[in-house]
């Protein structure tokens, strides 16, 4: 198996407004939390390596700026 | 600081007859560091009838209780060197660890959950008593020359061996060993004089370590606290010793004042806040460390061997230490037993690099992780190792996560040069493995099985075999132990041991027929499905350093 990059998302805007509701009223610190856990969670859930090191890759290599 | 439960021992200076002669002294092996490394290693070469020097500086045991979690292991090896009983007697067993974060549990882990082991997964035990009990034993077989106040100030190394400077307070003399092993710790002496590179991390982190007299109401078990609310922002770990003594660490941060950490009313302020006001408690000893993991690129060098700190290091999160330099000396010594008395060639030893140096890889690589875990380096890492703690305690997925240290595991000498691959079921332990206990009987009484396999330190072909009467014959030089999942007709077949609960079985992955073949350190080196007395004796050849026929 390989990392899925095709749109898969059935509500995307309603995924992305709980998102932004999950972090509502943290400070910085409590959201980098809440998204720490949140990787951890979804990354066991795959719990195939290969497919999350392929995710990391893509990941940082979107990035913009140092 | 003077110890309230130990008193060091002091060993007399022996004037050595090598002092004020012309003639340089000779000697077969010659021990450089009377530490714990050191003192294993010449108590295995005497049981292996090879007779060695040993030098130390100093003329005493540990200071401090140092390393304290003897693993499953390192206690089977000292069983097989007759001093594995005094471990449990004497020592703390324990087989729990348990994680705090903030002010509540996180989980616990069990690091033996099965039964049928004669030792437990970890005995607590200062660093003093093993060393004391090995300079006895030492002394008992009569084959080890103990020299205290002997300083190594020169070493040159040759092809043939070692030339030494020994300084002691009657003067100064010249040792050529034949063989040289260097156990004399981090800052080792003979390391240096050869000018070799130890390289590697250091973490920019300090943390105290205090032995402390008192009875809490703590059970014997690990405890880990990250971030509680008597350290805050710090972890803190805690164990028990014997005789009302406990070890705790405080991480201090790197920017901590190591001289005022060590003052005694800070300490105790410390050690207060963690207890609250109502246990008495007395400080034992006290050091402020840094921790580096670091290692010599070979463990090698001509006939001269690095064992434990002189050749690795790492930080103490995992307790790999003391328990990989008992492997160490463990996986050495055979190998100079048979090279020294001509029954094996010297490229065996190299086997001992070869084995050793991916063990240290795997100790520093896991000492590393816990570091990075338990002191984390940016403001991600720290968000991470928070949520990781936060779902613990409520989701088991996170567990596995948690790294407060990773507990000494027994290598497995995989792509070892003396294993021979390819001929074993699938299902039996791989060749390279530590030998697994389970509980058997033999002629009707309990036994261990790894003492038997223990017994005299040879090449053992351990069979299984149902009926007791089909056990292979082993070439010359390999003892035979048969295992029978039937129980022998009595007064027949003695000394065959009764896999009464079918553990040995299942924990070597052995079907009635199957056979392995063990070094003299337990170590596999080659499994059979029905062997060929052929096959056992070219397998044999092979771990014995031989080259292939």
């Amino acid at each position: 198996m390989t990392l899925r990059t095709e749109p898969r998302l059935a509500d995307p805007d309603g995924f992305y407004a709980a998102l932004m509701e999950a972090h509502r009223g943290l400070d910085e610190a409590a959201s980098r939390r809440l998204d720490a856990r949140l990787v951890i969670l979804l990354a066991n859930h795959i719990g195939d390596d290969a497919i999350l090191r392929e995710a990391l890759a893509l990941a940082r290599a979107a990035g913009r700026g140092a | 600081m003077p110890g309230a439960t130990y008193t060091n021992p002091r060993f007399p200076f022996r004037r050595p007859a090598a002092l004020g002669r012309a003639a340089v002294e000779e000697q077969r092996v010659v021990i450089v560091g009377g530490g714990l490394t050191g003192l294993t290693a010449a108590l295995d070469l005497a049981r292996r009838g090879v007779p060695s020097v040993l030098l130390d500086e100093d003329d005493t045991v540990s200071e401090g209780s140092r390393a304290i979690c003897w693993a499953k292991r390192t206690l089977e090896i000292y069983g097989r060197l007759g001093l594995g009983e005094r471990f449990l007697r004497r020592g703390i067993t324990w087989n729990t660890g348990r994680v705090f974060f903030g002010d509540r549990e996180a989980y616990s882990f069990d690091l033996l959950p099965e039964q049928g082991h004669e030792y437990p997964a970890f005995v607590n035990l200062p660093q003093y008593h093993a060393e004391e009990w090995l300079v006895a034993a030492c002394e008992g077989t009569g084959l080890v020359d103990l020299r205290w106040r002997s300083r190594v100030a020169a070493v040159e190394n040759s092809a043939d061996g070692a030339m030494l400077s020994v300084e002691t307070p009657d003067g100064a003399y010249r040792l050529r060993a034949e063989w040289l092993l260097a156990c004399d710790g981090a800052r080792s002496a003979v390391r240096r004089a050869l000018d070799l590179p130890f390289t590697g991390q250091v973490f920019r982190d300090r943390f105290l370590i205090a032995d402390v007299v008192m009875r809490p109401p703590f059970p014997a078990e690990r405890r880990f606290w990250f971030d509680p609310p008597f350290h805050p922002g710090q972890s803190v770990l805690l164990h028990q010793q014997p005789d009302d003594l406990w070890r705790i660490d405080f991480q201090l941060g790197w920017d901590a004042d190591p001289e005022r950490e060590r003052e005694p009313e800070r300490v105790s302020a410390r050690v207060r806040s963690m207890l609250g006001p109502d246990i008495p408690f007395a400080l034992e000893w006290v050091s402020v460390y840094t921790f580096r993991c670091r290692r010599l690129e070979r463990f090698r060098h001509g006939r001269t061997f690095f064992l434990g700190d002189a050749a690795h290091q790492v930080s103490p999160f995992g307790a790999r230490g003391g328990n990989g330099s008992v492997q160490d000396a463990d996986n050495l010594c055979w190998k100079l037993a048979a090279v020294v008395v001509g029954r094996a060639p010297e490229t065996l030893l190299d086997s001992y690099d070869a084995e050793r140096g991916p063990a240290a890889d795997e100790n520093i690589l896991h000492s590393t992780r816990s570091t990075d875990f338990i002191t984390p380096k940016s403001g991600a890492a720290l968000a991470y190792r928070d949520a990781v703690l936060e779902l613990a305690e409520q989701h088991a997925l996170a567990r596995p996560l948690v790294n407060s240290g990773r507990l000494s595991r027994p290598a497995v000498l995989a792509g070892s040069p003396l294993s021979t691959p390819g001929a074993a079921p699938a299902a039996m332990l791989p060749a390279g493995s530590p030998p697994v206990d389970a509980p058997v009987l033999r002629d009707g009484q309990p036994e261990w099985l790894l003492r038997r396999l223990n017994a005299d330190g040879r090449f053992t072909l351990l069979a299984f075999d149902d009926t007791g009467l089909h056990a292979p014959a082993g070439p010359p030089g390999v003892g035979l132990v048969v295992v029978s999942g039937r129980e022998p007709p009595a007064g027949r077949l003695p000394g065959v041991l009764f896999d009464h609960s079918g553990l040995a079985a299942r924990r070597w992955g052995c079907a009635p027929g199957d056979a392995l073949l063990l070094r003299p350190d337990g170590h596999v080196a080659a499994g059979f499905r029905t062997p060929a007395r052929d096959a056992v004796q070219a397998a044999q050849r092979r771990a014995m350093g031989h080259a292939a026929a």
